[in-house]
């Protein structure tokens, strides 16, 4: 498992303190405890409607508890950040920019010069294995294909943590495998924290360092999981 | 690991979305049809008045088409059929694009702010259904020249259309794109300009187009009136003056120069909305 290093772009550790999440009264997810450690790659398992987006839409800020805390690296969370990219299940790109110009919004958001910019997105671009594609439009794009974009624009900007929302959920088997190396692959390179979203158990247990498990009782974080032991609890 | 890691070799079923099928062109047939069908309709204006056909509709006094082409090729050898032209043009232009930035800043301004919205809405929906026309009396007591008073009521024509239009886009934006942008760390400004402002563009374009076509309406309207110059202003003088046929020509120019201005805001608007899924759909999986 990896270990949180003092590098500026080390992983962030979040915190939920006893949270409750939700929109409307009720609220989706309560008392919510949960600490995500600086680097891991934490998988979120649970079915439909159990608040597996509501979760990371808090994480990310874009959501505020009606109760509890959430922390990032000890301060609390009051909006999104830049710190926090987060990757949505589709059509998460801004259809009217080409795949050049998505990759680069976070980079122009912060005022990277643009040429410097421009190379970087190459870069990731090319690393997502979508060299050649940087001119078209998402629409032009497959489902797999788009998914690597946003991936592309997620990291480009060196986030400390990434919030994963059932990213390949949408694509057939074959690419969902292939998305699944790549991501693997891509994330070796960086310390950046991953909450990663899914209704999958194969997907959790093949990507996770640690599995979350949300129920109607509360969210648990299994320290052994199994296939068996995740599929009882949900 | 889990069977996951087993998957075949890469070429799979993720091909990328087919390129957009050419859009069925019209065949030679169709040209036809198209060029036949206002011929036909010119054909049946020609018999109508050259006989002088009074079947309860009078068209007597309405002037054959030889009459009204040489009125016409008269008209475009003197200056003031130019000169009318382009007063109604800068009329028209200058109300439109009042309207078009006003419209559009309104818009947005109550789709995104409820504050904005709470203070201008009843003022807005108060004016709204008054028609532009009838705001004649209070264009000629407001402003001290007529020409002001004709870029008002066209301006105010076209405002509404667009401003509505702008608002719903506005509203009906996905919240998803946004939600994008400020976990890249845009700020409310970078929302506005990245997403807001592009997203709205297919509606606001649905806008623009109505606009323009109700500032005509509301132009000629205004020139027939008040003014002494403009397309409007000769062609109710020549009904005055008893010249049917440089009245006909007179509705040819409005027509044509309507057509014109529409023809240029679809394109416009084609331009910048080229990243629409349009034809596309069958694209997704």
């Amino acid at each position: 498992m990896t270990t949180a290093t003092t590098a500026a772009a080390a992983g962030l550790r979040l915190t939920l303190e006893r949270v409750t999440l939700g929109y409307g009264r009720g609220g989706v997810l309560r008392d919510v405890d949960l600490e995500i450690e600086p680097g891991e790659i934490l998988t979120v398992v649970g079915s439909s409607g159990s608040g597996k987006s509501t979760l990371l839409r808090g994480l990310a800020g874009l959501l505020p508890p009606y109760r509890g805390r959430i922390l990032a690296d000890g301060a609390e969370v009051t909006g999104p950040s830049p710190d926090r990219a987060m990757i949505f299940q589709e059509d998460g790109l801004l259809p009217w920019r080409t795949v050049l110009r998505n990759v680069e919004l976070p980079l122009a958001i912060r005022k990277v010069p643009r040429d410097e910019r421009r190379r970087a997105a190459r870069e990731w671009i090319a690393r997502v294995g979508l060299a050649g594609s940087e001119d078209r439009l998402p629409r032009e794009l497959s489902g797999g294909m788009r998914q690597r974009v946003q991936l592309a624009r997620a990291l480009a900007a060196a986030p400390r943590a990434v919030l994963m929302d059932e990213p390949f959920g949408a694509l057939d088997a074959q690419t969902r495998a292939e998305m699944q190396r790549l991501l693997l692959d891509v994330l070796r390179d960086t310390s950046a924290t991953v909450v990663f979203v899914t209704h999958d158990v194969d997907e959790a247990l093949l990507l996770g360092h640690r599995i979350a498990v949300i129920t109607p009782a509360g969210v648990r974080v299994l320290a052994e999981a199994t296939r068996e032991r995740i599929v009882k609890e949900l | 690991m889990t069977a996951v890691r087993t998957a075949g070799p890469r070429a799979g079923l993720d091909v990328p979305a087919p390129a957009e099928p050419p859009r069925p062109r019209a065949g030679r047939r169709g040209w036809a049809i198209r060029i036949a069908s206002p011929l036909a309709a010119a054909g049946l204006w020609q018999l109508l008045t050259v006989t002088d056909a009074r079947i309860w509709l009078r068209f007597d006094r309405l002037p054959s088409l030889d009459e009204i082409a040489a009125e016409f090729a008269a008209q475009l050898a003197t200056r003031v059929y130019y000169l009318d032209l382009l007063q109604s043009l800068i009329r028209i232009l200058t109300g439109f694009g009042i309207a078009a930035v006003a419209g559009v800043t309104v818009g947005v301004l109550i789709g995104r702010s409820r504050r904005a919205g709470d203070v201008l809405t009843p003022l807005l929906e108060a004016v709204r259904p008054i028609p532009a026309i009838a705001l004649v009396p209070i264009a000629i007591l407001l402003f001290p020249t007529d020409e002001q008073g004709i870029v008002f009521i066209t301006c105010t024509a076209a405002f509404f259309p667009i401003m509505v239009s702008t608002r719903h886009a506005v509203r009906a934006l996905p919240t998803l794109w946004e939600d994008a942008v400020r976990t890249l760390g845009g700020t409310r400004r970078h929302v506005l300009v990245n997403v807001v402002l592009p997203g709205v563009l297919p509606g606001v374009f649905g806008g623009l187009s109505i606009g323009m076509g109700v500032s005509w309406i509301c132009v000629i309207s205004a020139e027939m009136i008040s003014g002494d110059f403009g397309v409007g202003y000769r062609t109710w003088q020549a009904y005055t003056l008893v010249d049917y046929p440089a009245t006909v020509v007179g509705m040819i120019t409005i027509g044509a120069l309507g057509w014109l201005t529409s023809a240029l805001i679809e394109l416009v608007g084609r331009r910048a909305t080229r990243w629409l899924p349009r034809a596309a759909k069958e694209g997704r999986a």
